[in-house]
């Protein structure tokens, strides 16, 4: 027994501190990506090598522009690499969550006034405003690489990220929810089961598609076993971008889920 | 002194004079041996029992456009040598039928039911046959990766009824559990027949993610194709990545930079460090030992920060790339790791002291969900599962790529109960191995470029390629395509030999030990489904 308070005691406290402090990601990470059309010699090479296709060509105003789709992308960082006139950037910025797709091309985010740290601190008063001091969540797996699965798992039970400190937690079954928090292209198999789930929680519910996959089939777009997005097949009302999402971008989706849940 | 690669092949010819065929590939330790159907259950059960060679994988290809017919792949791992043995059959598409080789090589269950699925053709004395990928919700007579499907089709979706096996009698009843789980976990469908909290019969069907990933190999060009094999598997992508890697500069027949093989190895381990950390808090979790788990998961986060540091992502993906490397692993994150991993290594071993020292938890672990030596042989069970119950079998040693022929490592096989004990105590040695791995590569590798670039593939080439994943042994096949395509792209996964071993461990037990036995084989759905 003394061993394992000892081992707890001088393991202290882990958890990180996002979002009432900023914590960047590591150099390498591959996050919200910004276009320079100014350099950009619409060489097409971006178009070629992407393999989810999330770039296309837009007109607008008479001029052609290249436009890009986070919903889609799955941060490969190889158009950035092949891009000879640097017209790609790849930031490390992993706040992308947004309420509409199209909230999620070219620049993705939302354009919020406040500063996010300021956003964090009102996590915990809307929960209170709106469902009543906690957000109860199921995760429901509608086809996933197991990596989307992942990163809910690190959010929820690693003791570094520990949703539960926001008054959020995840629920056994759909009749006890208020969200669902869907991952997954969605299969073909899985379409019946997600349908039934999504109809046997209760109202008010939200529904956050989480990953590429979910957000619109992502890798597996295009394909006979495969919707290309969950949006396909029920409504979704926040997109977090990232194949996978890092569990810093997953609160983030959680904060601005709140803010829409709200209106 | 062991037999040699000849020497089989030698007794091979002269046994099955005149109906075999043995082509040596352009690879040395892969031979072609083609048959005929009538043939085929001597051959393969003359290598399975007097070679002791395991089946690998089966590979069932649409070749019609080439020379008018399915081409069935039997691979057999010889052991103690590295060589794969690889029978092939010709199957006409107005007979589409192949004989079923289960009977004498269990192992072969599964595979033939998907290629049943997948391509049309029926196993012939399949004790089993039922369908495995395809729902009822398909369609009949769809055969996804024949080559006259569209990888787009839109089919119908069928109302399935498809029945359970179940036991019946009195007080028998039965739990039906998924596909929707009450945890945070991937989807399967699981039907417990039990009286009271005993567990009589499992049956589960999964299945449930199948994304067509086979099919959609076949419609990307190889250089895209790199990124939807770091997605086969969320948290396997470093093996899945070096696999599909390992397949394209065989078949283009370019070797990588010796610096890139260090990079790789010390990849491949930090991927077994998170998963086998993870995995033993998920385990603790599924025995109720909560602070093992809390611990577990946090080293695990350590781990996937490291991750994201070297790679930009926290499942290694993104870095290992055609050729070699993307990115370089300087001094200051050399240093860097080294000592995050001399930290974890004492913090852990603190954990599983007091995990082992905990009688409540060994309460659970001891003499659960035993999976005796014979049934594993039999299945062909690879990985942490093979090893636990003292079968020695690691890809990283039998077939060593990347480094590992340059660094020294054991492979724990000696707690051989096959419990989950065994399962946990096998990967907590795996993780003083891996840490000793990564350090010895960084000890000898020497500066270096870390990619070479591969241009052009040679249309029509086959290769094998083999990594040790967490969960075990991965095969893949490869067949190029002109232009720069992938013709088929067979992936085998250590999950997918081991599922079917699962029933075996489950009756006798109680139901709340399922997730706990589940847990300790960590069997992934994602890699198995496709
Ligand atoms: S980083 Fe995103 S947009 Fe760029 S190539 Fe990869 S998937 Fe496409
Ligand atoms: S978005 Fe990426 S990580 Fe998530 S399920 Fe899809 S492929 Fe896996």
């Amino acid at each position: 027994m003394f061993t394992k308070f000892q081992k707890s005691f001088q393991t202290g406290v882990v958890t990180s501190s996002y979002p009432y402090e900023k914590e960047p990601a590591p150099f390498r990470f591959r996050g919200r990506i910004e276009i320079d059309n100014e350099r950009c010699k619409q060489c097409n090479i971006c178009v070629d090598v992407c393999p989810t296709g999330a770039y296309t060509w837009i007109e607008q105003d008479g001029k052609r522009y290249l436009q890009l789709s986070h919903a889609k992308c799955v941060f490969c960082g190889i158009c950035e690499e092949m891009c000879s006139y640097k017209a790609i950037a790849i930031t490390n910025s992993f706040e992308l969550a947004a309420t509409h797709k199209e909230d999620l091309l070219t620049k993705a985010g939302f354009d919020t006034k406040e500063s996010v740290e300021a956003l964090g601190k009102k996590l915990n008063e809307k929960i209170f405003s709106v469902f009543k001091r906690s957000l109860h969540v199921r995760e429901v797996d509608a086809g996933s690489c197991n990596g989307c699965e992942w990163e809910f798992v690190a959010l929820y039970n690693s003791p570094v990220h520990d949703l539960q400190r926001f008054g959020i937690d995840v629920v056994a079954s759909p009749r006890h929810a208020d969200c669902l928090l869907v991952t997954g292209p969605p299969t073909r198999n899985l379409e019946t089961a997600l349908i039934k789930t999504y109809h046997a929680t209760p109202e008010p519910k939200m529904v956050i598609a989480l990953g590429a996959c979910a957000g619109s089939g992502g890798i597996f777009s295009n394909c006979y076993a495969t919707k290309n997005g969950i949006d396909n097949v029920i409504p979704v009302d926040i997109y977090i971008p990232g194949c996978p999402p890092r569990p810093q971008a997953i609160i983030y989706g959680f904060l601005l889920a709140l803010d829409r849940v709200r209106k | 002194m062991g037999t040699s690669r000849q020497d089989y092949l030698d007794t091979l010819t002269s046994r099955f004079y005149g109906t075999v065929t043995i082509t040596k590939s352009f690879l040395e330790n892969e031979i072609y041996i083609s048959t005929s159907k009538e043939k085929l259950i001597d051959i393969c059960s003359y290598i399975n029992s007097t070679f002791q060679a395991s089946l690998s994988a089966m590979i069932c290809n649409d070749e019609r456009s080439l020379n008018k017919y399915f081409k069935i792949y039997y691979v057999f791992s010889l052991p103690e040598e590295d060589t794969f043995l690889i029978v092939n059959i010709p199957v006409s598409e107005q007979e589409p039928v192949f004989p079923s080789i289960t009977p004498k090589i269990p192992a072969a269950h599964w595979y033939e039911r998907e290629i049943k699925d997948m391509f049309g053709l029926e196993p012939v004395g399949h004790p089993d046959p039922y369908t495995l990928v395809l729902h009822g919700n398909f369609p009949d007579n769809t055969y996804p990766l024949r080559k006259d499907f569209d990888v787009q089709t839109r089919l119908p979706h069928l109302e399935s009824k498809l029945p359970f096996k179940r036991v019946e009698g009195e007080g028998v009843f039965e739990i039906p559990v998924g596909p929707i789980h009450a945890g945070i976990i991937e989807p399967g469908h699981f039907r417990f027949s039990a009286v009271g909290d005993s567990i009589l019969y499992l049956d589960a069907k999964l299945f449930y993610t199948h994304k067509g990933t086979e099919k959609i190999f076949e419609t990307m060009p190889y250089t895209k194709a790199l990124f939807l094999a770091e997605r086969i598997c969320g948290v396997c992508a470093a093996s899945h990545a070096t696999g599909y890697c390992q397949a394209i500069e065989k078949v283009a027949g370019v070797g990588i930079p010796p610096r890139a093989k260090f990079i790789r190895t010390i990849l491949l381990e930090l991927e077994r460090l998170y998963n086998h950390i993870g995995d033993i808090g998920n385990i603790c979790a599924g025995a109720a030992f909560h602070l093992g788990s809390a611990h577990g998961f946090r080293i695990r986060e350590y781990l996937q920060l490291l991750n994201e540091t070297i790679t930009g992502n926290r499942y290694l993906r993104g870095m290992i790339t055609i050729g070699g490397v993307r990115f370089d692993i300087n001094n200051d994150l050399k240093k860097y790791i080294v000592t995050l991993l001399t930290d974890i290594k004492k913090d852990f071993k603190e954990l599983t002291d007091i995990m082992f020292a905990s009688s409540s938890l060994m309460d659970r672990l001891e003499t659960t969900g035993r999976l005796p030596a014979e049934t594993a042989r039999g299945l062909g069970v690879v990985g942490v599962a093979a090893r636990a119950s003292g079968i020695g079998r690691d890809a990283r040693v039998n077939h060593p790529y990347a480094a590992y022929r340059e660094v020294d490592f054991d492979v724990p096989v000696f707690y051989n109960d096959g419990d989950v004990y065994a399962r946990v105590r096998v990967r907590v040695d795996e993780v003083y191995q891996s840490i000793y791995i990564i350090e010895q590569c960084f000890d000898k590798m020497s500066e270096g470029s870390i990619k070479t670039s591969v241009k052009e593939l040679p249309p029509y080439r086959q290769a094998l390629s083999y990594v040790e994943s967490p969960r075990g042994e991965n095969i893949y096949w490869i067949m190029t395509a002109p232009d720069n395509r992938l013709f088929r792209y067979k992936v085998r996964s250590p999950s997918f030999c081991n599922w079917p071993a699962i029933p075996y461990t489950i009756p006798g037990n109680i139901v709340p030990d399922f997730p706990l036995i589940n847990k300790s084989f960590e069997l992934c759905y994602s890699c198995t489904d496709l």
